[in-house]
């Protein structure tokens, strides 16, 4: 009982961080109908710097929320900004091209920035100063991290503020409008461009505190670390019903569940032939299972078209 | 008179195709005596990648089906003659049986990987088949334990080379006053291989098939209105590539002896789409083209090194990273710039309508 206790604690924490990813994704394909492959990416390069900026700052005493801070709004600017220079340099020129020009476009800027990171910070892993102390609660035999429910609560908290401002806020009602259809809010008066833009800097710089997440919650930065985590990302957007914000969250926290526990057991159900080193085939396990079996996700609305 | 005219001109086209083949059949020992053996590699490993190309090229360039993990059926041929053929099961099948045995094996799994996903167009098929990709490599990565099927992560040795008889292709010949070292034996079996593909592509490319699968690419709703099956013709499409995939990728086992789940990655799978985006999607000849470029060209890179050591006086840029960089850098020019390729197929007038390939 334990074991699944801690696995389902573990799955809802590491699904917390594929959530906010996925948010990105989601955001993206709903308004341009384009998978920015390069999203995972850019939430790398928000870890790497977040973590750049902690280890800069760790010998100069402040205390650990203050640091935590800084580091994730650096992080937040410099992928908001690199959000926002991708799609006005690489994406917008292709807004009316055929579909597999602006993906392939997406790959390449993925490959880019993957470089580009191995060229600033290596290809080592780095490794993060020792911050914080984290206290355990013990929950149904299964211990649960103060940084865990830390990371839990905050990105709850950033979900519940998006879901928010995309359904009141003048400027959500706008991108609701642009995702139903472009041309025709253009007519109504919305700035259609500035509108995507907003929606690309918004889905980075949630990517970026992703990113600062994932390094406080695994230790250490990589360049290649954001591949595995976007892909895993937009499964999660597929599962939940892509374009559908409420269904990224939803499709994220399942995700981690299913996977957590997926390689937790796995083991033992197969009596020791398969080991936890197939736990990133679960992932794709499900992406393919929704799309065959319901490719519009969980609370995606019934579109042919879309799949 | 220019170059293209020479070749469709009724009396030169003999002279002009045979000229051809003759600088084909000089290149290795030109290059070796003006570059050196390891250039040699290059154009036959070039010659392996313009068959990849053309396999990919079926699924992406006629029949507008984007796969993104395409090197799991070159993996899976190598595989299944590294298996058949080495010490790790100690057979050693004759590769007249592997070589097709690897390409009914990679058509199996190129029809494993279509059937789920026929209903998925573009994107969503992109990301599915880059999924397969990755599911193929962890298992290749992992199948050591509890049965040692794979050899995991360290991968498979002393694979057979090509041999018949006592003539193996792994040992240097003498021939006519000329010497045959093992990459030029390779050259000359992979050069007939490649020609083979090329014309095994162009022949299908105005087959019936062929035109199906331009069709389903240009539109399938038109296209299965037109009586085609279009369930049939998209699965036979990924048979097909998949095909040209596990060929090459069992005379890829033999030529290099050793392969490891180290070879089959996912940035393998987009260099081979990139081959076939930068030649011009459906044009046979610009992804051959394509395919040579993009393996020689980031060879060509390797001399940087040695430059930012004149220039800088240290390495700034790691080869290999430049590589990657200026990789990454070329296909979003491309996309931006010149989206159809260098070399872009010419389509009919009548045909032009809606050229949206997701």
């Amino acid at each position: 009982m334990d074991i699944f206790a801690q696995q389902l604690i573990n799955g809802l924490v590491l699904g917390s961080i594929y959530a906010l990813v996925a948010l990105g994704y989601t955001m993206v394909y709903g308004i341009l109908g384009l998978i920015n492959f390069a999203h995972g990416d850019i939430t790398m390069i928000g870890a790497l710097v977040a973590l750049t900026i902690l280890q800069g700052l760790a010998a100069a005493g402040l205390p650990a929320p203050v640091l935590l801070v800084i580091a994730g709004g650096g992080a937040m600017i410099v992928c908001a900004a690199l959000g926002l220079s991708i799609e006005r340099v690489a994406y917008r020129p292709l807004r009316r091209a055929p579909r597999l020009a602006p993906l392939i476009t997406a790959i390449g800027v993925s490959i880019l920035l993957q470089y580009s990171a191995a060229l600033v910070w290596g290809k080592q892993y780095i490794a993060l100063p020792k911050l914080l102390e984290p206290s355990a609660i013990d929950i149904a035999g299964a211990q649960l991290t103060t940084l865990q429910l830390a990371i839990f609560l905050l990105a709850c908290a950033i979900m519940a503020a998006l879901l928010w401002f995309i359904k009141t806020s003048r400027m959500g009602r706008a991108m609701r409008a642009t995702e139903q259809n472009p041309d025709v809010a253009g007519l109504m008066g919305v700035n259609t461009n500035s509108v995507i833009a907003f929606t690309f800097v918004l889905g980075s710089a949630i990517g970026a505190i992703a990113g600062l997440m994932i390094i406080l919650y695994y230790g250490i930065g990589h360049y290649f670390m954001g591949f595995m985590l976007g892909l895993k990302a937009f499964t999660a957007a597929v599962l939940g019903g892509i374009g559908n914000v409420g269904g990224a969250v939803l499709g994220g926290l399942l995700l981690g569940v299913i996977e957590s526990l997926a390689s937790g057991y796995i083991g033992d159900l197969s009596g020791g032939v398969l080991g936890s080193n197939y736990r990133d085939i679960f992932a794709f396990l499900v992406l393919v299972l929704v799309l065959v079996l319901r490719p519009s996700g969980l609370l995606g609305q019934q579109n042919g078209d879309r799949a | 008179m220019n170059i293209a005219a020479l070749f469709n001109d009724r009396h030169y086209r003999w002279f002009a195709w045979g000229a051809v083949v003759l600088v084909l059949l000089a290149l290795p020992f030109i290059t070796e005596a003006v570059l050196g053996r390891s250039w040699v590699r290059i154009i036959a490993v070039s010659l392996l990648f313009v068959m990849l190309a053309l396999g990919l090229n079926i699924v992406v360039g006629f029949a507008g089906l984007l796969d993104l993990g395409y090197i799991a059926f070159f993996a899976v041929g190598a595989y299944s003659y590294a298996l058949l053929a080495s010490p790790q099961f100690a057979v050693h099948w004759p590769f007249l049986l592997l070589l097709p045995l690897g390409a009914a094996i990679a058509a199996v799994f190129g029809i494993l990987l279509g059937a789920p996903t026929l209903r998925l167009r573009g994107d969503y098929l992109a990301i599915v088949t880059l999924g397969f990709g990755e599911i193929i490599r962890v298992f290749l990565n992992n199948l050591n334990r509890p049965v040692n099927i794979t050899n995991g992560p360290q991968g498979i040795t002393l694979i057979d080379p090509l041999q018949m008889g006592g003539f193996s292709l792994a040992q240097t010949h003498s021939f006519a006053g000329l010497t045959f070292s093992p990459v030029h034996n390779y050259y000359f079996v992979f050069l007939v291989c490649a020609a083979l593909t090329i014309a095994l592509s162009l022949r299908l490319q105005n087959s019936r098939i062929g035109r199906a699968w331009v069709a389903i690419r240009d539109d399938e709703l038109a296209a299965s209105a037109m009586g085609i099956n279009t369930r049939n013709v998209k699965l036979l499409a990924f048979a097909m590539g998949a095909t040209f995939g596990g060929v090459a990728g069992g005379l890829f086992a033999s030529f290099q002896g050793f392969i490891s789940p180290e070879s089959f990655q996912l940035i393998d799978s987009i260099m081979v789409l990139c081959m076939v985006v930068l030649g011009g999607m459906g044009n046979v000849a610009g992804v051959a083209l394509g395919a040579v470029l993009l393996t020689a060209l980031p060879e060509a890179l390797r001399y940087i090194g040695p430059l930012q050591q004149r220039w800088f006086g240290g390495v700034l840029v790691d080869p290999a990273d430049l590589r990657m960089l200026l990789f990454g850098l070329a296909l979003v020019l491309m996309m931006l710039l010149r989206p159809e390729g260098l070399w872009p197929v010419r389509r009919r007038q009548a045909g032009k309508g809606n050229a949206d390939a997701g």
